[in-house]
């Protein structure tokens, strides 16, 4: 496959992910500031920001609503719903033949029905309607090319920008509520404790899956080791970077070439960190410091990628 | 079906009047010709607000599979579906036979005037065509001479653009033989209007054009080079911001080829590779629809990014075909249009089946006496352009206009040629709630590999406000289905 070609449908993937990520966290957080608890709004949006990875530090404007309709609608801004989903459908474009016609229907329906004067009316009336429309949109998409598209090199990549920007995403969220959730496991269980626990984890729609496991009991260290640890759920950070590794795998397989040590490597160290470790460890150690480490990991894991199957020098790759 | 009110025959014509130009329904007296007579009843059937909701579901489906093309020089709404009318062009499989015949025959004289002004340049030494007209053509390439093209076929994808006058004959109005666009939109068109029309679709019996794109790939693999028994096809594109993207993935796809772009592509010792996530894959035949002078920055343009260095060495190598061949738009040069008649008769012996439009060359004097004193009622093409720019329609043309456009031809009066304003006939196209006549070209699409292939129809274009006689998509015009009868 053109390296072009699976840089777009990796990055076309990652917007998407980031998309979801960001209709989420915002819609928990705006059914959050329902309950006036004990964080006050202003406070909760800087932490919802930082939990997005805000590279901008979007400035305060004393109203919510008004914050809130530009992380969905502002397109110059660069977490904002809109512009992950432009620039998933501009990549999409751009590789407009490696993707099936379904996919490409559905994922230009999005970016129709989010530039729509009927979405911002929509979003007037329900915010959490028109959140859910979007994630709804995008799960379509997701199921559509998982059910049209060939499963070769082009489906792995879509695989792992996805499961990478997920990796990276929950990493973020979780390094910034440790501090207040985890630092103080003392403090004692009101029932916004409990509300901003619940929100964490559907904030990765974990919720249903962490009751499965743990039962209804929330306990911060339970929460933590779900959403890090946890081998068959597809938002824990151990199952996308099993994900990444059987990706990696099968591109290697289809491919002609071997991937070097260093790929093999990088995943391989990751994967191995989060499958032998255990909670108590890592809350015994620098917990932020460990979640970081993940998110460094990813990186690297990325430019790896990129220098192996993308921006290889040709000397390199005539020598073969 | 509905139990709505069903309309009238009569009530479903608009402002339709019937002048001297020739209307694809109607015959001069207003009857309907035969062959239309299914297609206004199945309307007349329908009840009244069907047919919007028709073309509603049509015009969605368009934007939700993307088929859009883009403007230039606007900033909102740089992408839009190609406006699309609902009703099919009919023509007769008698009509469609003669004009096979004289497109294979064009195609063929066309391709013979290439080969030859690249090598020997026998017509220009036998004096039927003037060498300063084809020499001071702004697409002659002089890299091209001597050079040996595979199967000696310069022009692999061909779209000729067809009128019909008032006495029923089609006459060519132009060749396109650089990069034609908008067969794309000739075979998505044919797939809507199977789920818009499918008992009338039926019922006419009309030919089948859905294998253009396994024709298009046989005729690329045909000018394959030698040795490359299982080569790799690629079609080569400008990227995303090119007005045809969409026909560009469109045809990849269809094809299941790869679609790339210049920066794909790396060229070593000779030898065009492609950059994969496997590493370089060779490149033997290239659908190139990035023009000549983008193409590669070593021998045209320097300052192009699209292209990619050294294809033009690695193509005279012999070591990737590239298609169409360079400096093919030397013959669709609208100068140089007007000689294809003598071109047929020098190299085929044969007079042309499918006429010329009267021209007038501008760097003749009489011919330039003549068309300035006359310009209000001639339209003036400058040679090297398409898409409906760098034109003057005289009749609907101010004072101003043809004052610059008469010291522009006194400038440079070979860039420049005139044809008398042609009424060319009008089908009619669902406008509102009513139907009403536009005018309509043709353009069939020819495919030379191994053989000349036509598929029966082509894009019938449509020029969608009242009284225009531009068709041209970036000037406004849409498109229809042409329907060829068996």
């Amino acid at each position: 496959m053109l390296s072009r070609v699976a840089d777009s449908l990796y990055w076309m993937s990652r917007y998407l992910e980031r998309a979801e990520n960001t209709a989420r966290q915002l819609d928990v957080t705006m059914t959050l500031m329902l309950d006036t608890g004990s964080v006050d709004v202003e406070e909760r949006w800087r932490r919802l920001l930082k939990s997005l990875g805000d590279p901008t530090e979007m400035e305060w404007s004393g109203s919510i609503d008004s914050m809130a309709r530009e992380l969905v609608f502002d397109s110059a801004y660069p977490i904002s719903v809109t512009f992950c989903v432009n620039g998933a459908r501009e990549n999409a474009r751009q590789v407009r033949e490696e993707i099936s016609s379904e996919q490409w229907q559905r994922l230009n329906r999005l970016f129709h029905q989010i530039h729509s004067p009927h979405a911002q009316a929509q979003f007037s009336n329900s915010i959490n309607e028109a959140l859910t429309s979007v994630v709804d949109g995008i799960h379509l998409f997701q199921g559509v090319g998982d059910s049209t598209m060939i499963h070769g090199q082009g489906w792995q990549f879509i695989r792992l920008g996805r499961y990478l920007e997920r990796a990276y995403a929950t990493a973020t969220m979780l390094e910034v509520y440790q501090e207040e959730l985890f630092a103080h496991p003392e403090r004692d269980h009101s029932g916004y404790q409990y509300l901003e626990l619940v929100g964490l984890l559907r904030c990765c729609t974990a919720f249903e899956g962490y009751c499965q496991v743990y039962t209804a009991d929330i306990l911060p260290d339970r929460i933590l080791e779900f959403l890090l640890l946890n081998r068959d759920f597809p938002h824990a950070i151990r199952y996308c970077v099993e994900t990444i590794r059987s990706a990696i795998d099968s591109i290697q397989h289809t491919g002609g070439r071997r991937s070097p040590d260093e790929i093999t490597a990088g995943i391989g160290r990751l994967h191995a960190m989060l499958s032998f470790a255990t909670i108590e460890e890592i809350l015994t150690g620098d917990t932020a410091a460990f979640l970081h480490n993940i998110r460094e990991q990813c990186l690297r894991i990325h430019e790896l990628i990129y220098r192996y199957y993308v921006h290889y020098s040709i000397q390199s790759a005539l020598a073969v | 079906m509905s139990a709505g009110h069903s309309m009238e025959l009569d009530s479903l014509y608009g402002d339709y009047p019937l002048d001297h130009a020739f209307d694809e329904m109607r015959e001069a007296d207003g009857t309907l010709r035969p062959y239309y007579r299914a297609l206004a009843e199945n309307l007349a059937s329908l009840p009244a607000d069907e047919l919007q909701r028709r073309k509603q579901a049509a015009e969605l489906s368009f934007l939700n599979q993307g088929i859009t093309f883009t403007v230039y020089g606007r900033d909102e709404g740089t992408e839009r579906i190609f406006p699309y009318d609902l009703l099919p062009r009919l023509i007769t499989g008698a009509e469609w036979d003669r004009i096979e015949l004289g497109l294979t025959q064009r195609i063929t004289a066309l391709n013979l005037f290439l080969r030859d002004v690249y090598s020997d340049a026998k017509i220009l030494a036998d004096k039927i065509i003037p060498s300063e007209l084809v020499y001071s053509c702004k697409h002659y390439r002089r890299q091209m001479r001597g050079l040996q093209v595979p199967r000696n076929v310069y022009i692999a994808v061909v779209g000729s653009d067809l009128l019909r006058l008032n006495t029923g004959e089609f006459v060519v109005l132009e060749d396109n033989l650089r990069v034609p666009s908008g067969v794309s939109y000739m075979l998505t068109n044919r797939r809507i209007m199977k789920r818009t029309f499918p008992q009338l679709f039926q019922s006419y019996g009309v030919r089948p054009i859905e294998h253009y794109s396994q024709l298009l790939l046989a005729t690329l693999r045909s000018l394959a080079p030698e040795g490359r028994p299982e080569p790799n096809i690629v079609l080569l594109t400008p990227g995303v911001f090119n007005s045809a993207y969409f026909e560009h993935t469109y045809l990849a796809r269809q094809m299941g080829i790869d679609l790339v772009e210049g920066r794909d592509l790396v060229t070593h010792d000779n030898i065009v590779y492609m950059r994969t996530t496997d590493g370089l894959k060779r490149v033997d035949v290239i659908y190139r629809r990035v023009d000549d002078d983008f193409s590669d920055p070593l021998v045209f343009r320097s300052d192009s990014a699209l292209g990619c260095a050294g294809l033009f060495n690695a193509y005279r190598a012999g070591n990737v075909t590239v298609t169409n061949a360079f400096g093919t738009g030397l013959a669709d040069d609208k100068a140089v249009y007007a000689y294809v008649p003598d071109m047929i008769k020098y190299y085929l012996n044969e007079d042309s089946i499918l006429p010329n439009v009267k021209t007038f060359l501008l760097s003749e004097d009489k011919d330039r006496q003549h068309v300035l004193a006359n310009l209000d009622k001639l339209v003036v093409k400058a040679v090297g352009e398409s898409g409906g720019y760098g034109m003057l329609i005289g009749p609907q043309s101010s004072a101003k206009q043809r004052e610059e456009f008469a010291r522009q031809i006194e400038a440079n009066p070979r860039n420049y040629i005139a044809q008398p304003t042609l009424d060319f006939s009008r089908a009619p196209c669902l406008i509102g709630n009513r139907l009403e006549p536009r005018h309509v070209d043709l353009r069939p699409y020819v495919l030379f590999g191994d053989r000349i292939n036509i598929v029966p129809g082509g894009l019938t274009r449509v020029a969608l406000e009242k009284g225009s006689l531009v068709v041209n998509s970036s000037q406004g015009g849409g498109s229809k289905d042409t329907w060829v009868l068996q």
